[in-house]
Order: structure tokens, then C-alpha cells, then sequence
């Protein structure tokens, strides 16, 4: 080795390393086109989602009955006639809303507890991982149900609970990678030019905590999606009239033997975005794996 | 005695573990004057890093220091606050470590890195912090220096990252720098290549320069004064010339027994050798540490050794006579 040494190209020059594992592609393509979807809703959306034409109930998609299926409504109509497309399209939007927001609040708290557990050790440790048990100890479903029931179910109760539920894995894996990282020189050097805790933390510690933090945050988020559309089929979620795919699960349940199909819908396309989140979150953890790494 | 840049008086470091203290350092002085070389040689363990450590107050959680004197161009370091201690570190005092490969952060450029410590102590803007970036870089000879300010750590080999840590401490003009082993993670021509930069660096920027090292060759070479550790004391510190000509502790001539002379060490022969392994460091012991390894040690070592010096300001812990 000399003093030119011949450079290594950097992760983010080469996309190979990102296109070349087909389940990222395909699912940053379905996400980006969920996404698009639910945002530009009101331009894509065929139909209003709360529009009742009540002459035109449970009109079935064209695939399933060509018969008694109306060209205007690609996907059929549930049973208050409602374009179904519509509410699907709706739907996302509450979906990703809730995932995306639930994953922030557990997120910012599990990131922060784990990472000072981390770093500082000792008894900010034993605290946090008692926090850590205690939360794990306590059962998703059952505490959510319970709240809810309480509570009231709307979006932002949602949100809030599984937000309050769902941090103990942002915790526990930070929480080990700081430990990691923190008897690295670079965090001693850093102390060494006269930085601060808090600078250490920020600038030193959580860009390398970045991909980790994405894979848990990809997890949570398609795991928040799952739980809302549990508590939503429940009842205790997201409330009527809302379009959430839960909700439209719960509402077809009633005709599952005669309209199979307004189930299946709403069912593949939770299970479609969940699918691609977590595709997504494990190519992004392969690309960016330290062992890739020049 | 002259006034020093750096004045260390019976430096301790403790480290709490299960079966009592460890004694990591014990009672070391130190002292450096400005524009001086001080090398602190020793074997591993024997506490030469945490000494550097304990002076940058960078010890870590949990090991305790203490002494009777750290001051810092006047300035007592021991009742410094912690804000004071952040606005001395890397900006008049500065650190450069063992491990290169993982001393810098490998997220961020080696620009951003090195322009850190000069923005964090407000020495400039972001402009000016560049223009000295690529000045240092300059000076620690890396070539295309303004090019390497946008590549990453990775990017970098061994050698390189270790110059980039040296032009990182010198951002901000710092009086007295601390080498940590600097060289022991790199391969031996680097090493060298790296030594001579520092002290080339040392003779044209007038740092005082702390260089721990077990490298005795590279110690004659740069060194104003040595001093010589052994489980956590410092045995013996002099002048250079003092302690390579004259060596008065018996550990330090078995040191230098234990390295060969071109020229002067016969081919074929076996070098010297220290029989025995370093003491247990926990739990306080009084008498002479080396007494179990030395061949001159009697009845006398096993009682407290008192520090002997002699007009040069040679100091050393051993009861023998210079002529034993």
C-alpha cells in the first residue's frame, strides 16, 4: 500500500448492488405505485369512497361475474354501493398514514432508549432494559383491544397505542448496536477534538446506526399495518365510514359465502403492501449489510 | 526546574474489577516543555495509554484518576470543568490513536471529518477549514489532497487514514499532541513513514509531543527525554542521551539488551530476554514491582523504593547504586 492508493468505489456509486436483488425492484416498484396511488387519491380514485348508490350494491368485479358486472365499476361496488376501487385506493392512504406514523413514535422512543441504554450503560441500562421487559411482557393485541375499547378507536388513538406499543425492537437492536459502536475509536477521537455527548451521539453514532434502523423501521411499520387492520376487522380501530382495508375486511365478512370476493380484495391488498415493506426493508438491509461494505 | 508545557505529579489510575482495584497507573510523573519529545515506552498493560488517556481526561467509565498535580500551560487540569476540558481537547491538545482503521467515522467524508474540530472551536468558516484541511493533508504528504476530501474512510488505506488522524489533530494548531502507539496498527514500512512525519511535524509546528511507543529504535531517534513504564510506574525518565547511555533501572537495561544494534550485536547471538511476566496489577503493592523478574533484586527490594535523581534531572525507582 503507497500513499495513492487506488480507490475503492463507494456503496452509493454502485447500484448494482440495489438493482441486482429482484425483491427490492419489485417491491420498491409496488410500493411506489401504493404510494402514488394514495396520494394522488382524489385524481385516481374513479369514485367518491363514501358515494352510496344503493341501486347499484355488490356489484361484483368484471373477472368474477361478467354478467351482472357494470363496466363503471372496475372492482365492483360493497354492499352500500360504494366503488370498491375507490375505497381500495382510500384505503391505502389510511394504511400507510398509520404505518408510517405508528413507526415514527415507536421509532423516536425505542431509538432513544436504546441508544442511550447503549452508550451510556450501567444504570440507564438496567432501566431501559426493565422498560424493554416490562413492554414485551405485555401482549400487542390484548393492551391495544383493551385502550381502544376504552378509549374510542379513531386514527390518531391508533397511531398512539401501537406507537406506544411498538418500540421494544427499535430499543433492543440499537440498543446492542451502539454498544458496538461506542467502544470504537472514532467515538473516542470525537471526544478527543472536544465533542459533546449529544454531538456524539447525533453525528457519530446515528449515521452508523442508519441501516439498521431501517430494516427494524421497515418491520414495524408492515407490522403496524397488520395490527390496524386487526383492530379495524375488530371493530376498534379506524371507525365507518372510513375506507381502511381492515374495516372493508370486516365489513364483507357477512357475505364471504355469497360475494367471496369483497374479502379477497381488501385481504391481498394487505397482504401485498406488508409483503413489500418487508422486501423492501431486507434488500435495503442487503445492500447496506457492514460485510458488503469496501 | 523549567517551566513545562505539560506537568504530570504522581498521576494514579484505578480501575475498579471484581477481585479489588486494579492499580493501572501509579504514582507516574511526567513533564514536557514545549517543543519537546517525551516517548513513554513499556511493554503492553504496563498503563502507557491510560496515562495518555487520563491527561486528555478520556479515561474510560468507571476508572478513577487521580493526582497531585495536571496542569496544562498553568492550568490545572484536575479541577478543569468538563466544558473547559471540551474547548482544550483538539483545539491545544490533540490525540492521535492506535487503530487508524477505526478512528475515523465511516460515515462521513474525510473532508467533513477533518473540518470538524476547526468548526467546532469556531477557529473559521467552512471555507477556511477546507483551505487548512488540504494544507494538512499537504503537509502529512498525502497527494491529490483537495480530491481526498470528498472519499471516505474506506477508501483509504491504513497509512493514509492514520495521516488523515494526524492532519485531523493539527486542525486547530494544538500545543501539545499525544501519539498513542500511532504506528502499531500499520505495517512496518508505514511505520516508519508515519514516525518520521511526526517528527518532522513536531521540529516545524513546535509541538510538545507525547509519543507512546514500544518502538526504542524510533525513541532513540526523536526523543528529548524517555521515560520508561513497568506495571503502572514509570521506573525511569531522564534525558534521552541520559537514559540510552546511562540506563539506571534494571528493567530499562534489560529493555535495551533486548534490541539489536547493527554493527555492535554479534550475528547469531540470542538478544537479551526479561524472564518472568509483569505483575498482577490488583490489589496495591509497595515494593519494587520488577523485584521478581530482576537479577539484582535482594532483601532490600521488597520495602518501599523511594525515587532517586541526580543532577540532570534523571529520575529512576531502583535502590542500586548507578554502578550496579
Amino acid at each position: 500500500m503507497s500513499v495513492t492508493a487506488p480507490s475503492l468505489p463507494a456503496v452509493r456509486r454502485r447500484p448494482g448492488r440495489w438493482l441486482g436483488n429482484p425483491g427490492f425492484v419489485v417491491a420498491a416498484v409496488v410500493l411506489g405505485a401504493i404510494l402514488l396511488m394514495a396520494v394522488l387519491a382524489p385524481l385516481v380514485a374513479p369514485f367518491d369512497p363514501y358515494e352510496q348508490v344503493l341501486d347499484r350494491r355488490m356489484l361484483p368485479p368484471g373477472f368474477v361475474d361478467a354478467e351482472r358486472a357494470s363496466p363503471a365499476h372496475l372492482l365492483g361496488t360493497d354492499n352500500l354501493g360504494r366503488d370498491y376501487l375507490s375505497r381500495l385506493i382510500y384505503g391505502a392512504r389510511i394504511s400507510l398514514l398509520i404505518g408510517f406514523f405508528t413507526m415514527l413514535v415507536s421509532g423516536v422512543i425505542g431509538t432513544v432508549l436504546g441508544v442511550a441504554a447503549g452508550y451510556f450503560g450501567g444504570r440507564v441500562d438496567a432501566v431501559v432494559s426493565f422498560l424493554v421487559t416490562t413492554r414485551l411482557s405485555l401482549p400487542v393485541v390484548m393492551v391495544a383491544l383493551a385502550v381502544v375499547a376504552v378509549v374510542g378507536g379513531s386514527l390518531q388513538v391508533v397511531v398512539l397505542v401501537l406507537g406506544l406499543l411498538l418500540w421494544d425492537r427499535f430499543a433492543v437492536v440499537m440498543r446492542s448496536a451502539t454498544m458496538q459502536l461506542r467502544g470504537l475509536d472514532y467515538v473516542l477521537a470525537a471526544r478527543a477534538i472536544g465533542s459533546s455527548t449529544p454531538r456524539i451521539l447525533l453525528t457519530e453514532l446515528l449515521p452508523n446506526l442508519a441501516s439498521s434502523l431501517v430494516v427494524v423501521a421497515s418491520y414495524e411499520m408492515a407490522q403496524a399495518i397488520l395490527l390496524e387492520a386487526a383492530l379495524s376487522f375488530l371493530g376498534l380501530g379506524v371507525q365507518p365510514p372510513l375506507p381502511s382495508w381492515g374495516l372493508m375486511v370486516a365489513e364483507a365478512r357477512e357475505f364471504m359465502l355469497f360475494e367471496p370476493w369483497m374479502i379477497v380484495l381488501p385481504g391481498i391488498a394487505i397482504c401485498v403492501l406488508v409483503l413489500a415493506i418487508n422486501l423492501l426493508g431486507d434488500g435495503i438491509r442487503d445492500a447496506t449489510a457492514p460485510e458488503g461494505r469496501a | 526546574m523549567r517551566q513545562a508545557l505539560l506537568d504530570v505529579r504522581r498521576l494514579s489510575v484505578r480501575i475498579p474489577v471484581e477481585a479489588g482495584t486494579l492499580h493501572a497507573v501509579r504514582d507516574a510523573s511526567l513533564a514536557i516543555g514545549r517543543g519537546e519529545t517525551l516517548c513513554v515506552v513499556g511493554e503492553s498493560g504496563c498503563g502507557k495509554s491510560l496515562t495518555s488517556l487520563a491527561i486528555m481526561g478520556l479515561l474510560p467509565p468507571g476508572a478513577v484518576r487521580s493526582a497531585e498535580l495536571l496542569s496544562f500551560d498553568g492550568e490545572d487540569l484536575l479541577r478543569a470543568p468538563r466544558s473547559r476540558m471540551r474547548a482544550l481537547r483538539g483545539n491545544r491538545m490533540a490525540m492521535i490513536f492506535q487503530e487508524p482503521m477505526t478512528s475515523l467515522n465511516p460515515a462521513w467524508t474525510i473532508g467533513e471529518q477533518l473540518a470538524e474540530p476547526f468548526l467546532h472551536h469556531g477557529k473559521g468558516d467552512r471555507r477556511q477549514a477546507r483551505d487548512r484541511a488540504v494544507e494538512l493533508l499537504e503537509r502529512v504528504g498525502i497527494t491529490a489532497a483537495a480530491s481526498r476530501l470528498v472519499q471516505y474512510p474506506h477508501e483509504l488505506s491504513g497509512g493514509l487514514r492514520q495521516r488523515v488522524m494526524i492532519a485531523m489533530a493539527l486542525m486547530c494548531g494544538p500545543e501539545l499532541l499525544l501519539a498513542d502507539e500511532p504506528t502499531t496498527a500499520l505495517d512496518v514500512t508505514i511505520q516508519a513513514e508515519i514516525l518520521r512525519l511526526l517528527a518532522r511535524l513536531q521540529r516545524e509546528m513546535g509541538l510538545a509531543l507525547l509519543l507512546v511507543t514500544h518502538d526504542l529504535g524510533v525513541v532513540a531517534a526523536v526523543a528529548t527525554r524517555v521515560a520508561v513504564m513497568y506495571a503502572g510506574e514509570v521506573v525511569e525518565e531522564g534525558p534521552a542521551e541520559a537514559v540510552f547511555g546511562a540506563p539506571r533501572h534494571p528493567y530499562t537495561q534489560g529493555l535495551l539488551r533486548c534490541i539489536p544494534i547493527p554493527g555492535e550485536t554479534p550475528r547469531g547471538q540470542p538478544l537479551g530476554t526479561i524472564p518472568g511476566s509483569v505483575p498482577s496489577l490488583v490489589g496495591g503493592f509497595e515494593s519494587c514491582a520488577f523485584r521478581d523478574r530482576c537479577p539484582h533484586a535482594r532483601a532490600a527490594c521488597a520495602e518501599p523504593v523511594a525515587e532517586r535523581m541526580d543532577a540532570a534531572g534523571h529520575r529512576w525507582r531502583c535502590i542500586l547504586e548507578p554502578s550496579g
